[in-house]
C-alpha cells in the first residue's frame, strides 16, 4: 500500500506538493493560534518548519535541495522553484499602492546601494581575517555575502577556485536562511511595519529567497514593497561584483 | 475571464525577464539584471492602465490575485528546499560573514526607516496584505471589496 501511495506522489508531484504544503500551513496556523496565542505569525512557523524539514531532508538524502530530493516530494522543488516563485512575486505587485511606492522610491535606491556595499565589505574583511590574500578569493567571498547568486556569478567571471566558490555560496545561503528566520524577530525593533521601511529592507537585504520568506513571515502587506526592491538587488550585485568591486579590491591588495 | 488575468501576469513576467536578460547581455554580465523587478513595474502599470479604462474586470483581478495569494505557500515550499545542511555546516568564516552583514543591514534598515515619518500605510496597503496573506474569508474581504466593485 505504501508503495502505491508513493507512486501517486511521484506521478502527481506538483499536486502532491500543493497538498503537503497546504497541510504544513494548516498545522502551522493551528500551532500559531493555540500554542503561541496568535503572537507568532502562522507563516513564520510554516517557513521555519520548512527549513527544519529541508535540513532533515538534506541529511537523509545527502542532496542539496532539502526536502525536494526525496522522490515522493520532488514536486516541492517545482512549487518552490525559481519559476513559480518569481511568478507569485510578480503577482504581489498587483497589490502595490502606487503612491506609497513612489514616496519610498528614492529610499529604495539608497538601500540598494548600501545593501550591495555593506555585506561586501563585511564579507571581504572576514575573508582577509581568515587568511585569504588574493583579490579573486576575497572578492568572491565578499560577493557571496551579498547573495548566493552574486557570489558564484562573480567567482566564475573572475576565475575563483571551487573551494572559494563553495564558501561563497554557503555564505549566501546562510545569510538567506538567517534573513528568513531573523526578520520577524527584529521587525518591530527596526521599524519594519510600513511600505517605506519594507522597500528599504528589500533593497538592503537583497537575497530574494531571504526577503520572500522574511516578509511573508512578518506581515503579508509588506511583501510587494520589499520584493520590488529586492529583485533588483541580485542584478545589481552581479553587475558590480566582477567589475567595480573586483577592481577596487585588486587595487587595494595588489 | 480568469485566464486573462493569468495571461496578463505571465506576459508581464516574460517581458520583464526578457528585458532583464537583454540588460544583462548589454552590460556584459551572465545574469538577469532586475528582470522580476521590471516585470513588477510592468504589472503595476498594466493595472493602472486597465483600471483607468474600466477594463479591470473581476475575472482579470482574480486571475492575478490568486497567484498573489499563493505567494506564501510557494515561499514555504521554497524554504523546504533550501540547502540548510550547507548553511549549518559552513564553518566559522561563513557564519561570521553572514551574521556580520545581516546585523549591519538590519541596523541600516532601522536607520533608513527613521528618516522621514512612519505611517502604517492606508487601506489599499492593508487590502493588498489580506490578498497576499490568503485571507479569503468574506468578512475580511467584504469591506475592502465594496469600493472596488463600485468603481467597476
Amino acid at each position: 500500500m505504501w508503495h502505491g501511495i508513493e507512486h501517486v506522489f511521484v506521478e502527481q508531484s506538483l499536486v502532491a506538493a500543493f497538498a503537503v504544503v497546504g497541510a504544513l500551513i494548516l498545522v502551522s496556523n493551528l500551532a500559531a493560534k493555540h500554542l503561541t496565542n496568535g503572537r507568532v505569525h502562522g507563516s513564520a512557523i510554516a517557513i521555519v518548519l520548512g527549513l527544519v524539514l529541508a535540513y532533515a531532508g538534506g541529511l537523509y538524502t545527502g542532496g542539496r535541495k532539502g526536502l525536494a530530493d526525496i522522490p515522493a516530494l520532488a514536486g516541492i522543488g517545482l512549487m518552490g522553484g525559481a519559476m513559480l516563485r518569481d511568478f507569485a512575486i510578480v503577482a504581489t505587485a498587483f497589490e502595490v499602492d502606487v503612491i506609497e511606492a513612489r514616496r519610498a522610491g528614492l529610499l529604495g535606491v539608497l538601500a540598494l546601494a548600501l545593501g550591495t556595499i555593506l555585506p561586501f565589505i563585511v564579507g571581504t574583511l572576514t575573508a582577509v581575517a581568515f587568511g585569504y590574500h588574493d583579490a579573486v578569493s576575497i572578492t568572491t567571498i565578499g560577493a557571496g555575502a551579498i547573495t548566493y547568486i552574486v557570489g558564484p556569478v562573480t567567482g566564475a567571471a573572475i576565475g575563483a577556485d571551487s573551494t572559494v566558490m563553495a564558501l561563497s555560496i554557503a555564505t549566501g545561503v546562510t545569510k538567506a536562511v538567517m534573513v528568513m528566520v531573523g526578520t520577524p524577530l527584529v521587525a518591530r525593533l527596526i521599524g519594519l511595519d510600513n511600505p517605506r521601511s519594507a522597500m528599504a529592507y528589500g533593497g538592503l537585504m537583497g537575497t530574494v529567497s531571504g526577503v520572500a520568506g522574511g516578509l511573508a513571515a512578518t506581515d503579508p502587506k509588506l511583501v510587494p514593497y520589499g520584493a520590488l526592491t529586492a529583485t533588483f538587488h541580485t542584478g545589481i550585485g552581479c553587475l558590480v561584483g566582477p567589475s567595480i568591486l573586483f577592481l577596487t579590491v585588486r587595487a587595494l591588495v595588489g | 475571464m480568469i485566464v486573462l488575468g493569468v495571461a496578463l501576469l505571465a506576459a508581464c513576467t516574460l517581458i520583464g525577464v526578457y528585458l532583464g536578460d537583454l540588460l544583462g547581455l548589454a552590460l556584459g554580465v551572465k545574469a538577469n539584471v532586475g528582470g522580476v523587478g521590471i516585470a513588477m513595474i510592468l504589472l503595476i502599470a498594466a493595472r493602472l492602465w486597465l483600471s483607468r479604462r474600466g477594463r479591470l474586470t473581476k475575472g482579470v483581478q482574480f486571475g492575478v490575485e490568486f497567484w498573489a495569494g499563493m505567494y506564501i505557500p510557494i515561499v514555504v515550499a521554497m524554504a523546504a528546499q533550501q540547502n540548510v545542511v550547507a548553511a549549518v555546516s559552513g564553518g566559522p568564516i561563513v557564519l561570521i560573514a553572514a551574521t556580520g552583514s545581516l546585523v549591519l543591514c538590519f541596523g541600516a534598515v532601522a536607520l533608513l526607516s527613521r528618516i522621514g515619518r512612519r505611517d502604517p500605510g492606508g487601506g489599499a496597503v492593508a487590502h493588498g496584505g489580506s490578498v497576499i496573506g490568503g485571507d479569503a474569508e468574506p468578512d475580511a474581504v467584504a469591506p475592502a471589496a465594496v469600493p472596488v466593485a463600485r468603481k467597476v
